[in-house]
């Protein structure tokens, strides 16, 4: 509690005693309406004054005002208690209000508290503490264990294990040595590493989330521009519905007094503040709570359209899959499987094919250097190893040498190896399907989600096989760059809303066309982070299915509360008007369900 | 020219709402918007003016919510 919120709370409970005290007191007339002025002021003085100022400055329907004229008109009625009581807890509420706020401001900063606030920095051999970004590209920063790494760069010397999780909310730390990539943000956990930057300050990765979380505030969701346009028609539409309450009916039936009474009811619930409160502040608790988790939210509004998504598209590569090729299956005809994929490996040792690298990487030892090398072009490569003539290429490459290779039956790029114009067998590479992928799918179809598409630039039955072993239900396969667009236009006219999953390399168009894109592990690329709606900080699909359920749930709260706000408070001046519910139903109309919203709105973080 | 600027003591979401409306009536005024949550306020605003029309929110502020500050 800050010192004006300790004073707040302290008048409160000296105007609750005193008012208690008054209560008790046998005094009679102007004695007793002394005693209750006691405690009203010690309470509101503060509102009184700001309600003359506010007619002062021309604003009439200004909460404090409508507040300061129920308890005056209260008074005038005789109800002392209840005067006092409505300026009691409207404070109450208000402080509370002070209070609920402020910690979910906090707690809200304390999720992306990452920034770091130093670094240190070595410049001529000496470590020197500066500030993050005073440091340039290229130098050499030390980074010791339990310290968060200040910018991003590549281990130069040293290993230790980083933890991401507030970065992607992945609990697991993950090894790093030299070569290895530091991100900013992560925190050191078990030795001293030299690290060189690659990115000033401002364009690191911990500078990029925390502008981006911070940026969503400024869009505002639908509902939430709903309940401002609401809200300023809600005060004075009620206020005039008190006037009239208050002269019309005893006009005809008299008794001023009741519908006077009836008419500050009216006044009392006249502030919509729950609504105006609890709508951005659970969106907002929403993009926190999803940023911790590694989802990073640049709206409230692309909250509100994941919630109802009805389609999801991914490109397949780099997003279902790794985008990487391995080696997948090795079967050899004549001989053995490690001396083809050896000899497969000393042909390509020197090739820039991208075939090249995974089977040079899958035969995990240096392989033998080959004597000469030619490559043929479209066909492969001939390279002479150990005094015997290796073919390793497609099946082309095979029919020109007067050999008939065996097609694999995994689905992939074959690559056949001959030796001497012998068939030895051949080495199948094809991308990997990410573990979670299968689930991920799973997950989204458990949602509700109608359709799941996958869109691949591969040959159709590559694509179908792997939308088969996840469990899509529809493959776009063979499909150019330059029809993605036009094609996940088509879907969103078949069943939109629809969410479009990237990995950010060459779909930038797609993202932003898309009712809601999402990029994925998309921190290296600016054009991503750029276009999409939804950042993922890591890999995982599942992280989709994660993202919509938060969205869901903090549209589920957003409209929880409006209902029951609405609920309240009409059934409130329902029963006022008919004389029903009194002050002090009025009261909880008031602060009871602004408390109760703002209480419901910070679950959203969860 | 847009620029950011720090609320001191914004406390009442209401009045935060009331502000950005009439922020947005002053002349010269592109956009603006005052995040209750953050406690900002962004204003996207004719360079020439860009002064006088600070004054003018310093003046809204000070009415709609007499504690709450522009750090500037």
């Amino acid at each position: 509690m800050s010192r004006k919120q300790k004073r707040v709370l302290y008048r409160i409970l000296v105007a609750f005693f005193l008012l208690i005290t008054a209560c008790l007191l046998p005094t009679k007339g102007i004695l007793r309406l002394l005693s209750f002025i006691i405690p009203y002021l010690a309470v509101g003085y503060d509102v009184i004054f700001s309600a003359v100022r506010n007619i002062l400055h021309g604003q009439m329907l200004d909460e404090k005002f409508l507040m300061t004229a129920a308890t005056i008109g209260a008074f005038l009625l005789r109800e002392h208690t209840e005067g006092v009581a409505v300026m009691l807890f409207y404070q109450v509420g208000e402080l509370f209000q002070s209070i609920a706020v402020g910690r979910s401001r906090r707690s809200i900063a304390a999720l992306m508290d990452i920034r770091p606030d130093t670094a240190v920095v070595l410049r001529e051999g000496i470590e020197t503490e500066v500030f993050p970004d005073e440091v340039e590209i290229g130098e050499i920063i030390v980074i010791r264990p339990g310290e968060r790494v200040p910018l991003d760069g590549i281990i130069t010397e040293g290993a230790t294990t980083l933890s991401m999780a507030a970065l992607t909310g992945e609990s697991l730390p993950i090894d790093a040595i030299v070569g290895d990539r530091a991100t900013s943000g992560s925190v050191n956990l078990t030795g001293l590493i030299y690290v060189k930057t690659e990115s000033e300050f401002a364009e690191s990765t911990v500078s990029r989330i925390l502008e981006l979380v911070e940026n969503s505030a400024e869009k505002k969701a639908k509902v939430e521009s709903f309940i401002t346009r609401f809200a300023r028609v809600y005060t004075p539409a009620v206020v005039i519905g008190a006037l009239l309450l208050a002269i019309f009916p005893p006009l005809f039936v008299g008794g001023w007094a009741k519908w006077i009474n009836r008419a500050l009811v009216f006044l009392v619930v006249s502030c919509p503040c729950a609504l105006v409160i609890s709508v951005p502040l659970s969106f907002f608790g929403g993009i926190g709570g999803a940023s911790r988790k590694g989802i990073l939210i640049k709206g409230a509004t692309y909250m509100e359209v994941l919630a109802k998504v009805r389609t999801v598209a991914f490109d397949k590569t780099g997003t279902l899959t790794k985008g990487t090729f391995n080696v997948t299956e090795i079967k050899a005809v004549s001989g053995s499987e490690s001396e083809l994929l050896s000899l497969a490996a000393s042909a390509e040792s020197h090739s820039n094919h991208p075939i090249a690298e995974p089977i040079v990487s899958a035969y995990r030892e240096k392989p033998d250097m080959p004597e000469s090398v030619t490559e043929l072009s479209g066909l492969g490569v001939e390279a002479l190893v150990g005094g015997a003539k290796i073919c390793v290429g497609n099946r082309r490459l095979m029919e020109s040498i007067g050999v008939e290779p065996i097609e694999p039956d995994a689905i992939g790029t074959a690559v056949h190896v001959a030796k001497n114009g012998e068939y030895l067998g051949h080495i199948v590479i094809s991308d990997v399907v990410k573990p979670d992928a299968a689930k991920a799918i799973a997950v989204l179809s458990s949602l509700g989600i109608k359709k799941t598409v996958m869109l691949t630039g591969d040959k159709k039955e590559v694509g179908e096989s792997v939308a088969k072993k996840l469990g899509v239900n529809e493959v776009i396969a063979e499909l150019l760059p330059k029809d993605k667009v036009s094609r996940v236009e088509g879907l969103l006219a078949e069943s939109s809303p629809l969410a479009f999953v990237g990995d950010g390399i060459n779909d930038a168009p797609v993202l932003s066309r898309a009712d809601v894109g999402i990029a994925m592990g998309a921190l290296g690329s600016d054009a991503a982070i750029e276009a999409a709606d939804i950042v993922l900080m890591d890999d995982k699909p599942t992280k989709v299915a994660e993202a919509i359920k938060i969205s869901r749930k903090t549209v589920r709260i957003v409209k929880e509360n409006i209902i029951f706000s609405l609920m309240v408070k009409g059934a409130v001046l329902l029963l006022g008007a008919l004389g029903i519910a009194g002050m002090w139903l009025a009261i909880f109309a008031d602060v009871g369900v602004m408390v109760l919203a703002i209480l419901n709105a910070m679950r959203a973080m969860k | 020219m847009k620029k950011t600027f720090k609320l001191e003591d914004l406390e009442c979401a209401h009045c935060a709402a009331k502000m950005e409306t009439e922020i947005n009536k002053i002349e010269g005024v592109v956009s603006s918007r005052v995040v209750f949550i953050t406690q900002k306020l962004i204003i996207e605003a004719d360079d020439a003016r860009f002064d006088e029309i600070m004054k003018e929110c310093v003046k809204i502020c000070r009415r709609i919510e007499p504690d709450c500050r522009i750090i500037m």
